[in-house]
Formats: structure tokens, sequence, C-alpha cells
């Protein structure tokens, strides 16, 4: 009751330090401080359009703020992360009692700070609120300049009505990474405006309340593996990017992040131009690209500079599988490693020996095995663990992030967690299928059960390697969980039926990766509520570079807030999902925990079972390069780790003479060599002993007793004669 | 002449061995421990000697019949090793060694023996078998350049420390017959050899037509070991494809496949990167040779390994983390071996930093020393603990002059280092003085290991009734400085130098004739022979025949998919030819073919399935011939 006294007179006080501001000058900040929690319609515009400013400039992604007054001190694995703990809103006597001090420092740090940030261009793009007179598919996501956002005032004014969502959490339990607490959220115009215990409704006009009745108040799940458009022989997944984004929301997951597939040939560019454009359309939920790179040549830099520069692509994935198809060799990765650190972006890669793939599935073939066991059997826990070893060598040689993707077997896990302990920069994903069923049921006697399996790496056939995963999870040895949700029907999944190697890869999982790792690793008191938010939303927004944005409630965040429910129960059917797929490969699994209410972008999208959706309504999230979390160790390390060499004087001895011989260029890793017809010559250097004995050396004085082994007969004893 | 020799040991060698321990009255338990599976291996030792005292006649006419057919240099030297304590690598007892023709002929306390013969005295001395040096390239040039120590050099240091058999790598050349490079080898080596010896291959570019030649090496010519290169790119270096190919003809041919274990794109990366940093010196090869490129080339080939289920041999354990990957893995049960060699046992990687041009380059090797200075003692450990099991040299060596080859460029500096004479003393300085290891397993590490690895047991690695004459008098109290003033090698460097080194061979006797006495080598050069191995070790093999009728993958028996079946596009991807596929080795295969008749799928009636709640269904009805991709991104 008294805090609430206090927000109005502070509210108050501020309106009219504000409306000078408003009236005063053109060059209007954001400020977190004070803005956010004005209850008056002024002030409302006047965020509104500082709004549309961030969205040139958001003020929490900008960069570091050093000198806030109540830093707090740095502590555990992901808080090296600088500015990570401003605009937190774990200090309420700054908001409430001191908070007339405080302000000032604040507010002053953020100026310089905007004052210090980059001028235009790396524009996360405008949500709904930005162009409510542009149909979604005009959009132009990410483009800086739209007219809207410097011009003050009217238009806003006029608009704001529409689109200004106002909601009120009540009496949830927040829950963040770092910590849960009872507060009250305050949305508007889909973003966080304030965070407290005890808000009174009636401060602000006409909100719109949600009593969350002291549930948990999480952080939209964001999903950082997902395919909605992989191509596979020219069929697309059942779950385009509506289907797959309705699952995503209905799971509580509010963001996703899915990967742009190019064939070999393809320009990235153009890829993902398309992946955006369908995505645009179609994204009920926010989403950000990944972008694979298909094979690695000279051409491709220049598209993921410009990628990584304008487009706000800070993550592509490279492939250690499929050979001739997108395979790289070690000496490729290792320049593709050292070019997308220079860029900033994170690697991932997805860790399978190729070579010995296509080797294993030719003789699985061969003995007639052609079923969907045959693709376990092809591709054994060894292969994914070498290849992840193998990716983490590179990674550290170069000394660039690497994440690994699909993290599948105990041996790969473990492969991780041995590197992290060595201090390699490696990030591991678990996914829905990996943490929730296991790799048994590709022996399954129904073809269509055991190849909607059918995914790579595949699952582990090991029944403890869901929970182990888990506890790797728990015990922040791995960080994020994904779905690799790329559903294909079984129709689909029956272009292979007389050949394994033809089963389009893929499963389920957008829709119950958050139910699992409740159900799985917190309601089996693995793994505390926090972790929970950690692993599901927080750590994929840090590694990414979207943090503080998503995956944290705090104030200036985006709205994507999901109410969780640890006690409902559903069993999972392929009859009540989302996603179109008609198999789902955790048909019949009860799973504690879900979604009781889903908020994206500040609406309601998903209420007690009902999804009420718009198609298109997703917007791009641009992610910067350098993420702080992958990146700054690394710029450390490249200061320490120069390399010097020895000075001395010059070697100044006898040298022996060599013939240069001449140098055979070995097929590409990947690649064997041609049979016996297609061998080059052979190299008998017959040239190779001109060492002449005649006339005074400069190394005569030297004692070099084998020097006599030099004087063969001129053109070598041959080899014939010597058989005899 | 020489194919007369050529052939004897052979014939000698298989009699031997198919009669050992026939007639023991009383086989032994077998107990279990790494090596004890051998088949025969307790057989006919030197425990039950009232079964040779008395019988000794009998034996001896049985044999003497085999002995007349067989020519043998070394006819004539009859020798007793006196008073001395026989170290065998699972006991030790004291015993008298009678020695005829080349072999042991008894064991056992108050021998009856002919007169004449030489003694040798023995006490307070230790009696073990001659060391086996499963490492050595005396032969292989590099970048055009001859090893300065040749197979007479080499075998002498070798047989100056104690070794008395060597395993030689030949280096066979892209593009070169495997016969040919073998026999080269071969006819060299015993013009040459003071010792016995035996050949690994080198195979530096797998393809398919290799098979006839190594089923020939493999079955006639007793050569059972192959080594692959992982590093050395565009010049050696298998891709893993290949390695696995080559390790399933292995497998099959009863041969263990070694590696040479460094990841040789990261290495010419990185080589690239030091040059072009302006690095040129010798610290140039430890910085573009970082332990963890080894690493992960061995838990590669580990990996590859596994998947053929092959034996495998990972020569040149430099490092802590490579050596820790192999015990991990034996740790799984994989059947893989390490070898240390004496530099790495000896000495460590910080030598590349020094100034002096001569020294840094002598040190380059592949893989290299390690900078870490504890490194040494780690891999003795192991070693000890027998998660690594032979030790070898590695003996490579180049004069400075050749070495200074790459004195602008240290890609080009020759790499090798000697240690074929020092090896024994080092291990028994660094492992058995310090406590690590009893004498046994000096025994084990040295010589016998080795012996069972490669199928020369029990004739070598063992002193028992019946195996070669191959004996060292170990001296444990004595010590010798290394330097390279006082080696057998020609190579003006030693990286030993000045190190003290305890344990030293007094006597050593090769072939059942003494070599070294007093400090005096008496060694004839062409006294070598070679030692043909046979194939499938049980040491070896035994394990990995069991597995490969376990590991036999079964399909599931399934009705025929009958449901309806997407359409696939014709000229979607059928993949891509890349000039890189070659024929698959597998007769049936996917012929690469997108099977176009495969959707049978009608609408038309009633399906089988139509109960089946397939919301997907409609998204197959697509325009005959599917959409094409362009138009379905708009």
């Amino acid at each position: 009751m008294t805090a609430s006294a206090r927000t109005r007179e502070a509210g108050l006080s501020v309106t009219r330090l504000d409306v000078k501001q408003a009236t005063g000058s053109s060059l209007h900040r954001f400020q977190v401080g004070e803005s956010l929690r004005l209850p008056v319609e002024s002030a409302m515009s006047d965020c509104r359009r500082q709004w549309n400013r961030e969205d040139e400039l958001p003020v929490y992604l900008a960069g570091p703020i050093s000198t806030g007054p109540n830093q707090r001190k740095s502590f555990g694995m992901f808080s090296s992360v600088e500015g990570a703990f401003e605009s937190k809103t774990i200090d309420f006597d700054n908001y409430a009692v001191g908070r007339k001090g405080s302000r000032t420092p604040r507010s002053g740090s953020r100026e310089r700070l905007l004052d210090t940030g980059e001028p235009v261009g790396k524009t996360p793009s405008e949500g709904r609120e930005g162009s409510p007179s542009h149909p979604p598919g005009e959009r132009d996501d990410g483009r800086p300049g739209v007219e809207t956002r410097c011009s003050a005032g009217k238009e806003i004014l006029t608009t704001q009505g529409l689109n200004s969502e106002r909601l009120l959490i009540k009496g949830g339990r927040v829950v963040n990474d770092d910590q849960s607490l009872y507060a009250d959220v305050y949305i508007e115009d889909g973003l966080i405006k304030y965070l407290q215990s005890m808000i009174i409704p009636l401060s602000f006009p006409h909100p719109y309340v949600i009593e969350a009745n002291g549930r948990m108040v999480i952080p939209g799940g964001i999903d950082v593996d997902t395919c909605f458009m992989k191509p596979f022989l020219g069929t697309q997944p059942v779950d385009d990017f509506l289907q797959g984004t309705k699952a995503a929301l209905a799971g509580g997951t509010t963001m996703i992040i899915d990967h742009v597939s190019p064939q070999p040939g393809d320009s990235l560019l153009e890829a993902f131009e398309r992946w955006q454009e369908a995505a645009d359309k179609k994204a009920c939920c926010d989403y950000s690209l990944h972008v694979d790179i298909p094979q690695w040549n000279e051409s491709v830099k220049d598209e993921l500079e410009l990628l990584v520069q304008e487009k706000g692509i800070n993550s592509f994935q490279v492939y250690m599988a499929y050979k001739d198809l997108y395979q790289m060799s070690d000496s490729e990765l290792y320049e593709a490693f050292s070019f997308l650190k220079q860029l900033g972006a994170v690697v991932l890669v997805h860790a399978e020996n190729g070579d010995l793939i296509a080797q294993e599935q030719r003789k699985i073939l061969g003995m007639g095995i052609t079923g969907p066991e045959g693709h376990p059997l092809s591709r054994p826990e060894e292969l994914e663990a070498e290849a992840v070893f193998r990716a983490i060598t590179l990674g550290n040689r170069v000394n660039c992030p690497i994440y690994i993707t699909k993290v599948m077997s105990k041996s790969a896990a473990d492969t991780i967690t041995q590197a992290r302990r060595k201090g390699c920069l490696v990030f591991g994903e678990a996914i829905t299928a990996s943490l929730a069923t296991d790799g048994s049921h590709y022996w399954s006697k129904n073809w269509a059960k055991a190849a909607a399996y059918v995914t790579s790496p595949p699952l582990s056939p090991d029944p403890t390697t869901p929970d182990h995963l888990h506890t790797l999870l728990a015990c922040g040895d791995l960080q994020v969980v994904g779905s690799a949700h790329c559903t294909y029907s079984t129709s689909q999944k029956a272009i292979g039926k007389d050949d394994f190697t033809l089963i389009p890869e893929g499963t389920n999982g957008v829709e119950e990766r958050m139910g699992f790792v409740w159900d799985k690793a917190v309601a089996m008191g693995k793994m505390d509520e926090n972790q929970f938010v950690a692993v599901t939303s927080t750590n994929a927004a840090k590694i990414f570079n979207l943090y503080p944005r998503k995956g944290r409630i705090a104030v200036g965040s985006d709205a994507d807030i999901v109410i969780w429910d640890p006690d409902s129960v559903k069993t999972i059917s392929a009859k009540l999902q989302q996603s179109a797929g008609e198999y789902n490969i955790f048909e019949g699994l009860e799973c504690r925990g879900g979604p009781a209410l889903v908020l994206s972008q500040g609406q309601v999208v998903y209420e007690e079972g009902k999804l009420q959706v718009q198609q298109g309504t997703g917007r791009f999230i641009p992610r910067k390069h350098f993420p702080d979390l992958a990146y700054q160790r690394v710029k450390f390390r490249n200061q320490v780790k120069g390399k010097q060499g020895v000075i001395r004087g010059m070697y100044d001895g006898p040298v022996y003479d060599v013939v240069p011989t001449p140098k055979y260029i070995t097929p590409s890793p990947s690649a064997k060599t041609s049979p016996t017809s297609h061998q080059p010559p052979p190299i008998r250097n017959l040239h190779q002993s001109n060492f002449s004995l005649s006339g005074a050396q400069i190394d005569d004085n030297m004692p070099r007793r084998s020097g006599h082994r030099i004087v063969a007969p001129p053109g070598g004893r041959s080899n014939i004669t010597s058989l005899g | 002449m020489m194919s007369e020799r050529r052939c004897s040991p052979e014939d000698d060698c298989s009699s031997l061995l198919s009669r050992l321990g026939s007639d023991s009255p009383r086989p032994r338990m077998k107990y279990g421990g790494m090596f004890c599976s051998v088949e025969g291996a307790f057989e006919n030792k030197t425990l039950n000697f009232e079964s040779f005292s008395p019988q000794t006649q009998r034996r001896r006419a049985a044999r003497t019949r085999s002995d007349k057919k067989n020519y043998s240099k070394r006819e004539g030297d009859r020798l007793i090793v006196k008073g001395g304590k026989i170290v065998n690598d699972d006991q030790s007892f004291y015993a008298d060694v009678y020695i005829e023709d080349g072999t042991i002929k008894q064991m056992g306390e108050n021998l009856i023996i002919p007169s004449g013969v030489r003694t040798v005295d023995a006490y307070g001395q230790l009696v073990i078998p001659g060391g086996i040096d499963a490492n050595t390239n005396l032969q292989a040039p590099q970048k055009g350049l001859n090893p300065t120590d040749d197979f007479y050099q080499g075998t002498r240091a070798a047989v100056s420390g104690g070794t008395t058999t060597i395993m030689d790598h030949v280096l066979v050349e892209p593009g070169m017959s495997l016969l040919s490079a073998f026999d080269q080898w071969r006819d060299t080596a015993e013009q040459r050899a003071c010792c016995d010896f035996s050949l690994h291959l080198d195979i530096t570019r797998w393809h398919d037509g290799l098979y006839e030649e190594l089923e020939t090496l493999v079955k006639d010519k007793g050569v059972n070991s192959f080594l692959f290169f992982m590093a050395y790119k565009d010049k050696y270096q298998s891709s893993d494809s290949q390695l696995y190919e080559a390790f399933w003809v292995l497998r099959d041919l009863g041969a263990i496949a070694q590696v040479h274990a460094e990841n040789g794109d990261i290495i010419d990366e990185e080589q690239k990167k030091l040059l072009c940093l302006g690095i040129t010196g010798p610290e140039g090869h430890v910085l573009s040779h970082p332990e963890e490129v080894e690493t992960e080339a061995v838990y590669r080939a580990v990996t590859i390994a596994k998947q053929a289920n092959c034996p495998l041999y990972v020569t040149k354990v430099m490092s802590k983390s490579a050596a820790d990957v192999i015990a991990k893995a034996r740790k799984k049960g994989m059947v893989v071996y390490g070898e240390p060699i004496t530099a790495g046992l000896a000495t460590d990687g910080s030598h590349y930093w020094s100034k002096d041009w001569a020294t840094a380059a002598a040190f380059v090797m592949s893989p290299p020393l390690n900078p870490d200075p504890s490194t040494p003692q780690y891999l003795t450990a192991l070693l000890a603990c027998g998660d690594l099991q032979v030790t070898s040299s590695a003996q490579a060596s180049f004069s400075t002059a050749q070495k200074a080859v790459g004195k602008d460029d240290f890609t080009l500096i020759p790499e090798g280092t000697n240690g074929i004479e020092e090896r024994m003393s080092v291990v028994w300085d660094r492992a058995v003085c310090t406590g690590k290891m009893d004498e046994n397993e000096f025994v084990a590490v040295t010589s016998t290991n080795a012996a069972k690895l490669f199928n020369m047991y029990p004739r070598k690695g063992r002193i028992a009734v019946g195996s070669d004459a191959d004996i060292v008098v170990w001296n444990p109290k004595e010590t010798r400085t290394v330097s390279a003033k006082t080696h057998n090698l020609t190579v003006e460097v030693n990286i030993l130098e000045g190190l003290e080194f305890r344990g030293v061979a007094s006597v050593v006797i090769s072939g059942g004739r003494v070599v070294l006495e007093d400090g005096k080598l008496n060694v004839t050069e062409g006294s070598g022979r070679f030692i043909p191995r046979k194939a499938f070790p049980d040491a070896v093999y035994k394990r990995i025949r069991a597995r490969s009728k376990m590991a036999e993958a079964r399909g599931v028996p399934r009705g025929n998919y009958d449901g309806p079946v997407h359409d696939v596009i014709s000229m979607t991807k059928s993949v891509p030819p890349t000039p890189t596929s070659r024929g698959p080795p597998c007769p049936k295969t996917l012929t690469g073919s997108r099977n176009l008749h495969q959707s049978g799928f009608t609408l038309a009636g009633s399906q089988v399935d139509d109960h089946i709640p397939r919301r997907s269904t409609q998204r197959i009805v697509a325009p005959p011939g599917g959409r094409s991709n362009i138009t379905s991104l708009s």
C-alpha cells in the first residue's frame, strides 16, 4: 500500500520531468528508470516514441554499462556478461525508496551510453507497434529510417489506442535464471515496463489484469534449433513456420531460431532472404535465423560478412557429416572457424564423422539392412564423440567459440564436459528427443514408428542417456535445450522405405521441449526452477546475443512471458498436438508441467489450452556479432596467446643439398584416392644423389661420416636387380 | 646362398614354434593380466626344471635331427651364461642358460653340458631377453635425404645398448609397389644389419589395388603390421575413409594397424600461419604441432579402429593427453596399444627454444617432444601400469648439415631423433631406478610386449628353452653418460647429450654369439636375419575374433511398408557428383538412384490405412511432379 502510494507520487514527479523533456528538445532518450513507470497518457506516447527510437538502438543491447551505481558483483558461469546486471530488477529499493537518489547516476550512465552507442543501422526490427498500418508482409524488417520512428507525437498518439496492450500479471513468482521473486509485471506495447512487488492496477489506465496466483512467471522459452523449411529431396517439413511456431507457443516457447539450409551452390544471402520472407509471412512468434554453410569457398566469405554486418546473423552452422554434400574437411573447417571468429560469429557444428558414416552405411546396406535400424547402426555414438572432439580441437586451435548442436549421446556430452574443464570455449545443446526418449525405437516392428525417430545424430540406444544429459544440463556442462524440430510426414519418411539413408531426418519436439525438461529434470529434483529458465531460455539468449531483450523478465525486456503451471499433467499424443506431423515420437508419454498462459510480444497467445495466434506477427530479431558470453574470453585469449619466435644468429654451418621433389596433392581428406589406374607415377627420385665429392667442399672440415653413403651408382640402384 | 639363408630361418622358426612345449608334462594354470591369454605362453616355461634336466638327451636327439637341415651361421657357438638372475616378464629366478646353435637349449642349475663351452659370467647381474626396438627408421628417406645411420650403424648402436631385434619401417613412397619396397628394404638390411630385424610397412597412399600386395606380404612375406599417416598433408596423409577401408582389410588379413597420429590438416594450417608470422626456427615445429593435434588424431584413430574392429598400435605417443586417450580407450575395452619412445621418456621439448639452432633442430621430430617437463614422468608411469605397452626409439638420425636444409623454414627440417642405443638404459633409469616399475615389467616393455604384439613370441622376448639366444646381461649398477663422442651412431648430435643413465648392458648375445663384451662391440655386418611374423598374433587377435562374431548387426524383419510414399522430384539432388567419390568397395551399394518409381501412392479406392488418422496426407496432394523448390519458397 505504501509502496503504491510512493509509486504514484514518483510517477507524478517524473511526469513533470518528462513533459519538460518532451517539450524541451528533440533529443529524447529512453530512460528506463523514469518513463517506464509513467501512468499518464502523455508519458505513454513519450515512451512509445522513444521506443521507436529504440528500435534503432535498444538501450539494453547497446553495449557495456560500466558505471551503474549498484552494479552487482559478477559471479557464476554466465555472469561475466558486461552490463548484464544493469537494468535488472533486483534493486527494488532503487525504485521504491531510494529511487530519487539513485536515479540520476543511472540515467546519466544511460545517456552516456546512448551517445557512445553506434549511430544507426544495427536495428532490431520493429514490431507490430511500429508499423500498424502496414500489412505484415510488407514490413521492412530491420531496416532503419521508417518515418514513424523519428517523428514523434501525432501518428503515434492516434495509433496507440489500437496497439498498446497493457497487461498486468499480478501475484506471480517471477523466475529468472539467477533468482526468483514475487513481483507484478506490467507490460505495455510488448515490453515489460514495470516490475515490482505490488503494483496497484488503479495507477495504470485500463490494464488487462492476469492473476497469476503465485504461479511461476518465467521468460518465454527460446528454441535455438528448429528446421521449419529444411528441404529434403525437394520436400519440405510438414511443419512450416506457421505450424511450427504455433506448436512452439503452445509449449511455452516464444522465440525460435531456425536454420537456413541452403544447398551447395546456393547463395547464402538469397537463401536467407527466402527464409526470412517465409517466416515473416507465417511465423507467430519472434524468430531469428542461423545460416548453414553448405560448402566452404571464397565466395561464401563475402556473403557471410554481409550477413553478419548487415543482416543481424551471428551464428552459422557447419557440417562434419553428410559426406559429398555438406561435409567440410578439417582444413576447410579451420579456415571457416578462423573467418567466423574474425566476424564475431558463433560456430554451430553438426558433429559426426561423415567419412566413417558413409563407409558404415555402405557396409550396412551391403549386409541387406535397409530399415530404420540401419540409421543408428551406421551412426554409432563413437562417431559423434569423435567429431565433437575434433571440432573442439579445431576450435581451440583457432581460438573460436564452438557450439555443438544436438548432443545426442553420453560420450559426446562427456567430451564437451571434459573440454570445458580444460577451458575450451564450447557450448553443448541437448534436444527434446534426446532428453525424453531413446533410440530403442529404431528397432520397432512398425516401420512408420521406427522411421519417425530418424534424426542425425541418432538417438542413442542406451536408455540411460536422457538421464545423463539432464544431469549435465543441471550442472551446467550442457547449456541449451533445443528441439531440432523438423517434422516429416510418414509418407515423406517413406521415401526411404527401401533404403534408410534416404529417410528424411528430423523429429518433432518444439512443443514438448519445455515440458520434458521440467518433467525430467525439475520435477525429479535435478534442477531448480532458475536453472530451468537458464537452459530453456536465458543461456540461449546470452550465447546468441539476444540478452537481455529475450531470456529475462526485466524492465525493458520483450514481453515474452510464460506463466508456468508445474502441476499440469498431460499425455503427449499426435492427436492433441499443434504440430502437423501425424506421428509424435513422444506418443503416450506423460509430462508434468506446462504453460498455463503464454504471452508473446505482450499479447496473450495461449491460455488454458487455447491458441490465439495471428499469422505473420513474428518479428525477425537481428543479433549482433561478438556476443559477450562467447567472445569476451576469446578477446583476452587473443591478446595472451601471441606466438613468438626465438631470436638466433644465422645458421652458418654446412647445408645438405636437396633436390626439390615433385609434390603431390593428396585428395582432400573427405575424398578417397582413386584406384590404381589413377595413381600418379611413382616418385623414385633418381636425381636425388647429385652430391659431388669433387673438389674441396665448404664443409670438408665437418665430421660427416655418413657422407660416403651418398656415393651411389649414378641413377641409383634399381629395384629389380636388388631383388635377386 | 642368400636365398638359402633367407629361407632357413623360416623353416627353423616354424619347426621351432610348432614343437614348443607340446610335450610339457605340467602346463601351468593361466591367469588374467594383459598379455597372458597368449596361447602356449606358459607352455614350456622353465619352471619345471626337472623335466628338462634328466630328459635332455631325448629332446636333444629330437632337435639335432632338425638342426642338421638348418644352415646356421652361428654353428659352433656354444655358450653358457652362468650365475645370473633370469628375468622374464612374468618372473625372475636364478638359473644358468645353455645356448647352442643360436637357440637356448637348456636352462636350470647344474646343467649337463658338453665340454669346451664358453662361459659368460653373469654373477650379480640380470639376464634378460634382448630388447626389441619396435620402431626404427634406418633407411627411410625424408625429403630425399637418407638417414645418416643405416642398418649397419643403427643395429650396431642397438646392440651396444642391449637391443637385439629391431623392427624397421619400410617407407613406401606414394605410387610405389609395396612388394618391391619391401624387398629392397629386406635386401639392404640383410646385407647390413648386425642383429635380427623385422619390417613394418608404411603405406602412404591407400587404395583398393593394394589388397593383393598386402595379402602377399602378410601371408608369404611375414609382415603383419602396417603404418598409416594421419599427418603430412598432401604427401602421406590418409583420410578417414581410407583409414577405415585399410583397417577393415588389415583386420581381415590379421595384421596390426599402426598410425602416425597427428591431424595433418590443422598442422598444415598452423604451419602456414606461423611462417606468415615470421617464425622460421625449430620452435615453429613444436608450435605448429601442438599437443591437442596429436590427441585429436589419436582419438580419431581409436574411433576408426573401433568401427573397423581392427587392432591399433599408436606409434610415438609423445604427450600426456594422447597417452590419456589411449588409456581411456583401453579402459573402454578397445584393442589399442601405445608406444612411447626414448626421446619422449628421457627429455622434453624445451630445447626447441634453444638459442643454438643446431641443438634445437636436432630435436625436431613428429609428433614433437612435449614442452611440458612433466611429460616423461607421466609417460613412464603409464608405461609402468600397462596403459602404454611398448618402448621404442623412433630412431631416425639426420646430421646437422641435413637438418640445415630447413634453416630458413622449419617445415623442411628432416624429422627424427636418435635413441636406439639409449632406449633400454633410459627405461631402466627412469622407471626401474625410480621405483615405478620392477625388473619384470622392464623386460615386458622393452622386449616381451613387442614380441607378443607382433607375433615373435616366444621366439623373441623371452628367455626360455627353444627361444632365440638373444640375451642381455644387464648390469643395473653401472652408469653411463651419453655423449655424441662416445655413442655408436654416426650422427654428430645426441639429444640426450650429457645425461647419465643407470643400467648398462654388459654382455649382449645376439643369435647365440657374444657381440658385446667388456665394452667392446664385435658385430658382423650382415649377420642379422629377417624375422618373419605370422598374421593373427594371439595377444591381439583373440579378442578381435571374438568381437567380430559378436558384433554382427542384424536388421529387423518387418512387413513391407505399404503406406503412401511422398513423391520425390527427379531433378532434385541425386548426390552431387564429386570428383572425390569413387567406386564403393562393397558389392551392394546404393547406386545414387533416387528411385522415381517409388511412389506407388494412389488415392483411388479405399486404402489399407484409411482408419489411421493421418492429417498431413493432404500435403502429398501436390501437382504431379511435385512443386518445385523455387515456387514453394516464395
